[in-house]
């Protein structure tokens, strides 16, 4: 090589370095990762990355909430429709800490999201600083991996690793920490390099086909098999091939709440809902199945009632992509670690097709007995006051089984979940494993633009609307279009549904007065109304659905009505109470 | 050296000395992030020690818990799970060598006069760090009981002050780490290293 070209390629490789402010790092990773949407508030601490975020206008569409935990719920019902990894933006300080809760709620519910915190200057870190906090110990126990940045350069590799850590494995929330003079500090950017390999990190365990056939013979022998399914067949895009084993091998699958849309309700397989609130049979028959098949849940105490009398006569075999998960609760006879997308096709070729006539038989007779003795009830009542179940209904009559459904936490999540009907993956959005009350509304938010094609409908009670309830002010500035459908029981309903049974109705603490919801909503200017009567609940909703923009419609449903079945609180599922 | 492996010296439900040993980044925070795994179980530490390993750039942590197999084995699973550690083992009494480093102070003209006391150095293997007009400082290796019988021993001489190091352990069956490193560096990993499982010797490896 001539010197002429060495000197020329020199120049050319300098070309390549742009040198850029740390703030500018971050949008132009954002951008490669492919990020349209972010969530956030800004302050003193995360000015610079405002600043530059100025200038990116058409490129990233930034969301102002009104609080920082409405940016990260909104982030996460974002992540749970769209399966793209959240972002949030939030100040240091008090910033920062508004996004605890939602970081348990995304641990514990494995949704990947990014949040990107603004920390004072490294220079004072440790100063008891104007807004500082030590978020990145706080967080610790609530993220899957946090790192503070205190040099502009380290920006391009601790977001990309962010966003591999997120999204790959069992995903999970992210906390970017970066200290104001590392925003400011210009540095030396190169391409944007995606991360995909970290030596300390597997984000899948190897896939062991001695397990998967061993599965298989099990699963082959056995007359009375039961599939129970998660999230995790959501998060791992494994929906056809989990179809695909169910209907070869004929077995029946019930789901937690987490893994609901994952098939749609009127698959002929579909058994109901596990748990304390599920459905009659998939309890009852938990301790009657010689083979449980666990697929991407982890056994929650909430799905199990009591462990030492949990499934005790069965063969259990736990898929899970998280060694850590399998003998955590209940103890696997065989564990198959790895993504269910690739083990469950490798299960479909060794499993033998089979149709359990009898056994699916004994989960339709079951069924009929719930049905008699709750279900029609709650869903057809004549009289009374209206039910949260005829509702929900209503609702799944009027759009098909197509609506995107955010929920809350308490009674009204668990009729939800119970009773609405899903067509597709990735439409119930809701608060599983940690039960964040006040998650419905900003996740709702969320969900919209991460399906901005789809009907979202927030599902939430009177006592979790009031916890987030500011957010109204981003639908309104961002004109969102979700409908709002608030169950109004005037009280903290499953609460004193516990109170009632279990403390001798000794309703403490449980009274709630609400505002006027029509009133509030319309000071945000968002139209609705309020339906006390049943023979309105139908042009109600229609309304509301047909409604452009956002819509708030408030149900006064039954003062004291309960949640049925249930299994009570150390009991075993067998155990389930229908009345 | 006993045939025994591994599976045979864990008991599900009886609490024992257990020794975890983690392969880490050297990485700010780490040690938090495994402290916490330990706290929010309630679970008490007994000794810990972090330092560099043979590798450059990764840290080998001994941590000492009473417990029993049973929450080990998910207590080594959640570690494992961190992003920032490569690998974790966990091993009883039984599959480890192991020591702990105890320095004592004592004042020196005791030392020098009492003719008790220097059988006692001998008896227990003491050695002189330093001596000084108005104290000496005795160092002793061993095992916690070795240590603690020093202390006794050398209590009724005016001990001035007594320290003791976390406990360090080598494992009697592990190859080291730099084999496993160049494994856990490769994009396809092997067997051995994805699995998570703890000790790379036939017999001895542990099937979870």
């Amino acid at each position: 090589m001539l010197v002429k070209d060495v000197l020329q390629t020199k120049n050319k490789e300098t070309a390549d370095l742009i040198s850029c402010s740390g703030s500018e790092m971050i949008l132009k990773a954002l951008i490669e990762e492919g990020v349209e949407t972010v969530f956030g508030y800004p302050g003193g601490a995360i000015m610079p990355l405002y600043d530059a975020l100025y200038d990116y206008d058409g490129k990233i569409e930034h969301i102002l909430v009104r609080h920082e935990q409405g940016a990260i719920h909104a982030a996460q019902g974002f992540a749970r429709v769209s399966g793209k990894t959240g972002v949030v933006f939030a100040t240091s300080g008090p910033g920062a800490t508004n996004l605890v809760t939602g970081l348990a709620d995304a641990q514990i519910d494995s949704t990947p999201l990014v949040c990107i915190t603004g920390q004072v200057y490294a220079h004072l870190l440790g100063t008891d600083a104007f807004q500082e906090t030590d978020v990145i110990n706080i967080t610790a126990p609530v993220t899957k991996w946090n790192y503070q940045v205190t040099d502009a350069a380290e920006i391009p590799e601790a977001l990309a690793k962010a966003f591999y850590i997120a999204r790959s494995g069992r995903p999970g929330p992210v906390l970017i920490d970066i200290t104001k003079n590392a925003q400011l500090q210009l540095a030396e950017f190169e391409a944007y390099k995606k991360c995909s390999h970290i030596r300390s990190y597997r984000p899948a365990p190897k896939i062991r086909i001695g397990a998967i056939s061993e599965a298989a013979e099990v699963i082959n022998k056995a007359t009375k098999p039961f599939v129970l399914f998660g999230q995790g067949v959501i998060l791992g895009g494994a929906e056809q091939e989990f179809t695909a084993f169910i209907e070869k091998s004929g077995i029946p699958a019930a789901w937690t709440i987490l893994g609901e849309s994952a098939i749609p309700s009127a698959h002929p397989l579909n058994v109901g809902m596990l748990g304390m609130h599920g459905n009659y049979g998939p309890n009852v028959l938990t301790n009657e199945c010689d083979v449980l098949i666990a697929i991407g849940m982890r056994f929650d105490d909430r799905v199990t009632g009591r462990l030492d009398k949990y499934a005790k006569q069965a063969t259990i075999i736990h898929f899970d992509i998280d060694p850590s998960e399998i003998d955590k609760n209940v103890k696997a006879d065989i564990g198959v670690w790895g993504d269910c997308k690739e083990t469950l096709p490798l299960l479909t070729e060794l499993v033998k097709k089979h149709s359990h006539a009898e056994w699916l038989q004994r989960f339709s007779e079951l069924e009929r007995q719930e049905i008699e003795t709750v279900i029609h009830q709650e869903l057809n009542p004549e009289t009374g006051e209206l039910t949260m179940g005829e509702v929900i209904r209503t609702l799944n009559e009027l759009t098909n089984g197509d609506a995107v459904i955010v929920t809350d936490v308490g009674q009204h999540q668990m009729v939800a979940c119970r009773y609405a009907k899903f067509n597709s993956s990735r439409s119930n959005v809701t608060s599983g494993g940690l039960g964040t009350m006040g998650f419905c509304l900003p996740a709702a938010i969320g969900a919209k633009f991460g399906a901005p094609e789809r009907t979202v409908v927030g599902i939430v009670g009177d006592g979790g609307f009031q916890m987030t309830l500011q957010e109204l002010g981003t639908i309104m500035q961002s004109k969102v279009d979700i409908k709002i459908i608030i169950m109004n029981n005037r009280f903290l309903g499953m609460v004193r549904q516990w109170q009632q049974l279990f403390n001798d109705k000794r309703y403490s603490s449980v009274n709630i007065e609400s505002p006027d919801f029509v009133a509030l909503a319309k000071a945000y200017r968002i139209d609705g109304q309020c339906l006390e009567t049943r023979e309105n609940l139908r042009s109600a909703l229609q309304t509301m659905l047909e409604h452009e923009g956002s819509y708030l419609l408030e149900v006064m449903v039954g003062k004291e009505n309960n949640v049925f079945p249930m299994v009570p609180q150390g009991c075993s599922v067998s155990e389930i109470r229908l009345k | 050296m006993t045939s025994l492996n591994h599976k045979d010296y864990i008991k599900e439900d009886v609490k024992q000395d257990y020794t975890f040993t983690v392969y880490t980044e050297n990485r700010i925070g780490i040690l938090s992030r495994i402290a916490i795994i330990f706290s929010k179980r309630k679970i008490n530490i007994e000794s810990l020690n972090t330092s560099p390993s043979e590798i450059d750039g990764i840290h080998r942590f001994n941590i000492v818990i009473q417990e029993t197999g049973d929450v080990v084995r998910k207590l080594a699973r959640q570690i494992e799970k961190q992003v920032e550690v490569l690998k974790v083992y966990f091993n009883t009494n039984h599959e480890i060598i192991w020591q702990e480093l105890a320095l004592y102070k004592v004042p020196t003209d005791i030392i020098a006069e009492q003719v008790e006391v220097e059988r006692l150095l001998r008896q227990y293997g003491a050695s002189a760090v330093v001596i000084r007009k108005d104290y000496t400082v005795f160092s002793v290796t061993g095992h916690r009981e070795e240590t603690d019988r020093l202390v006794t021993a050398l209590e009724p001489y005016n001990l001035i002050e007594f320290v003791r190091s976390a406990r360090v352990a080598i494992i009697k069956n592990s190859r080291g780490f730099h084999e496993k490193l160049k494994e856990f560096e490769a994009l396809e990993p092997s067997e051995e290293v994805v699995e998570n499982e703890f000790l790379n010797k036939g017999d001895n490896v542990f099937t979870m």
